[in-house]
């Protein structure tokens, strides 16, 4: 299991602090009371069922939109404190779709992350190879970006995500068209980008990669905060299925030791029976073929 | 930690076709510019020789009587027209590479979205009513002030309506279109009989009445507002990527927008004050240098003005010779071009990008 290396970041203010935010889109509550801080040395998992506010919760961080009552800061400064160039200076975002309007190449596309960055450019050569390597697209790089399948997409989002060099990464949904050993890859370079000192939250459907990758784990629901915690703390079987409104079950991982959800049958008279919430404190290890 | 290699043995591995070297088409486009500009200096209904036009040249102000003609001919007619052709055809082309890169469409085209006919409403607004309060300068004002609300209100309506795509900026094109033309018709109406002939002249797209005066106003414009526009090359690419991806990036798109708002109708509205509305080299230069050297707007918005002003006067040089004596308006050999070219990038279909 991950453990936070605290002791590695020194920074006091949290990286992401969003204080009683509340939010109403088109007449409806859409984030309600939030409260949250995600510091920097870790990777936060945003999870929770669809129309949550997961993704409204990562653009008010990313100072898309201003919450109705309450504030965000960011690095210990206000957002509304900030400026366009500064807030691209602490934050980049993978959204939940890309769009690209005329043929650039995948590495002009991956550029462009830190076009507008007040970096040295005697780097941006190094940076950019970096991240294409990291995203795994450096034999696309000449390639016309508009023509790549949806994973490689996500990729190169990705790789321009990384080639803007900033503490914190709000990565919405990063893996949802990636293979699996893409998936497994991007959300390593997450923690290693963690564990280097960086910001990471990131919203993910898939609950076993939440609770393998990520320290801490925030289950949305209603557009409210419903847990937060480690894996183990949040990913307790009643809760999920509550949540959720799906019967699961959750394991024991046997390699990594962390949980793994399930989804069961609703079959049955009802679905509390299928999922009894002590399975979380008795994995079922067996059920793994080793 | 990685071994940092050397470029050239990092990157063997590569595929696919890299982006050419910008140098040799700048150099090119910059040669045959030069050319293009002797050419049309010597060719007209008076011919010049090579020798008669270098002597005009060694000798600006001071002539010998054999030489005076000739001296007259390309000092007072041709190289101002010529120089009105290149600094028109770059305005416009800039403008439409500008306009195309704050639509996120290449089918946006300063005469197509209607822009021109903006420029035309405040042009002939000016020439109606007899507005004179900055001389030379009233009327170039004038257009760019119609011109820069014209932007505005077409952005305003596309950004709404984004769903819609091609055929939506293109149906907002039409109405806007309309529109200028309904109110431009309705001050010809009121116009005397000779300021309609300057109006009729000035509405068929000509460079007939091109002067120095024309061309000390048009030169400054062009010039300053397509240095400040290559100034946004970068933020430009960043739009590509939609405008909330680019403000993630940086991108500070309520300011961006509001220059380019303001840069491109300055530059349509210099093109249109002198030489009437002629449409379609803002749509065909830009898609032309991306097709050779890629969308970036490092290159695209230079080579696209390079381009831009070859093109013009070679179509003038064009205008002015398929029929002599009379001349045929260069709007409608630029039309005459660019109008299948429209339609194939219509039909070809994928222009409005990716999105996923
Ligand atoms: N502009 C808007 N106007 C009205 N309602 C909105 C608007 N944007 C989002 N919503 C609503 O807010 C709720 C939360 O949306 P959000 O995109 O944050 O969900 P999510 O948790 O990211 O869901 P998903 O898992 O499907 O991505 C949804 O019910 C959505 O319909
Ligand atoms: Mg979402």
């Amino acid at each position: 299991m991950t453990s936070p290396h605290d002791e590695t970041h020194a920074n006091p203010e949290p990286a992401i602090a969003v204080v009683m935010a509340s939010l109403s889109l088109g007449g409806r509550r859409v984030l309600n009371a939030i409260d949250l801080e995600c510091a920097y040395g870790h990777v936060t998992a945003l999870i929770g069922p669809n129309g949550a506010g997961k993704s409204t919760l990562l653009s008010l961080a990313a100072g898309d939109v201003r919450p109705d009552t309450g504030h965000v800061s960011l690095a210990g400064r206000r957002l509304e404190d900030l400026s366009v160039a500064e807030l691209a200076a602490h934050r980049a975002v993978m959204p939940q779709d890309s769009v690209l309007r005329f043929a650039y190449q995948v590495e002009e596309v991956v550029r462009m992350g830190r076009a507008l960055r007040d970096l040295p450019p005697a780097r941006d050569d190094t940076v950019v190879t970096e991240s294409l390597r990291t995203a795994e697209i450096e034999h696309l790089a000449s390639r016309d970006a508009m023509t790549l399948s949806g994973g490689e997409q996500a990729r190169t989002t990705f790789a321009r995500v990384l080639a803007q060099e900033t503490s914190i990464l709000l990565l919405d949904e990063p893996t949802a068209a990636l293979d699996l050993r893409h998936q497994e890859r991007l959300l390593r370079s997450a923690r290693a980008l963690a564990r280097a000192g960086s910001c990471v939250v990131v919203v993910l459907h898939d609950l076993n990669l939440a609770a393998a990758h990520a320290d801490r784990l925030v289950l949305l629901a209603d557009g409210g905060v419903e847990a937060q915690g480690t894996p183990w703390q949040v990913l307790d079987a009643g809760r999920l299925t509550r949540v959720y409104r799906q019967p699961v079950s959750v394991l024991t991982h046997p390699r990594r030791h962390c949980p793994v959800i399930v989804t069961c049958d609703a079959e049955g008279d009802d679905a509390e029976g299928l999922a009894p919430s002590h399975e979380a404190d008795n994995p079922m290890e067996a059920s793994f073929p080793s | 930690m990685r071994l940092t290699l050397p470029r050239y043995l990092t990157n063997t591995e590569r595929p696919h076709r890299r982006r050419p070297a910008a140098m040799p088409l700048y150099c090119g486009l910059a040669g045959a510019v030069v050319l293009t500009l002797a050419g049309a200096a010597m060719t007209g209904q008076v011919p010049l020789t090579l020798g008669q036009m270098l002597a005009a040249v060694a000798m600006p102000f001071d002539v010998d009587d054999g030489q005076r003609l000739a001296h007259v001919v390309f000092w007072e007619l041709r190289l101002p027209r010529a120089l009105m052709a290149l600094l028109v055809g770059a305005a416009l082309a800039m403008s439409g590479a500008a306009l195309q890169g704050l639509f996120g469409n290449p089918l946006a085209d300063p005469g197509i979205v209607g822009v021109s006919s903006g420029a035309s409403l405040g042009a002939v607004t000016v020439i109606v009513l007899q507005l004179d309060a900055l001389g030379p300068w009233t009327l170039p004002l004038g257009a760019f002030v119609s011109a820069a609300a014209t932007t505005a209100l077409i952005y305003a309506l596309a950004m709404r309506t984004r769903q819609g795509g091609n055929a939506n900026l293109l149906l907002i094109g039409i109405a806007i279109n309309a529109i200028a033309g309904a109110i431009t018709g309705y001050l010809t109406y009121l116009a005397s009989t000779e300021q309609l002939e300057s109006l009729l002249f000035w509405s068929m797209g000509s460079l007939g009445n091109i002067d120095w005066r024309a061309v000390g106003v048009i030169t400054p414009i062009v010039v300053f507002a397509g240095w400040l526009l290559r100034r946004q090359a970068a933020p430009l690419d960043l739009l590509a990527l939609g405008e909330r991806q680019a403000r993630h990036a940086g991108v500070d798109v309520t300011h961006l927008r509001r220059r380019l708002v303001v840069l491109t109708a300055l530059l349509t509205a210099a093109a249109v004050s002198f030489t009437g509305t002629i449409g379609f080299v803002g749509l065909v230069i830009p898609h032309l240098i991306r097709l050779l050297m890629g969308p970036s707007h490092r290159h695209l918005l230079p080579l696209s003005a390079l381009a831009g002003g070859l093109l013009l006067m070679l179509a003038d040089i064009g205008a002015r010779s398929l029929d002599p004596p009379s001349e045929i308006p260069i709007g409608i050999l630029t039309a005459t071009l660019g109008g299948p070219f429209f339609l194939w990038l219509i039909a070809r279909g994928r222009s409005m990008g990716r999105h996923t």
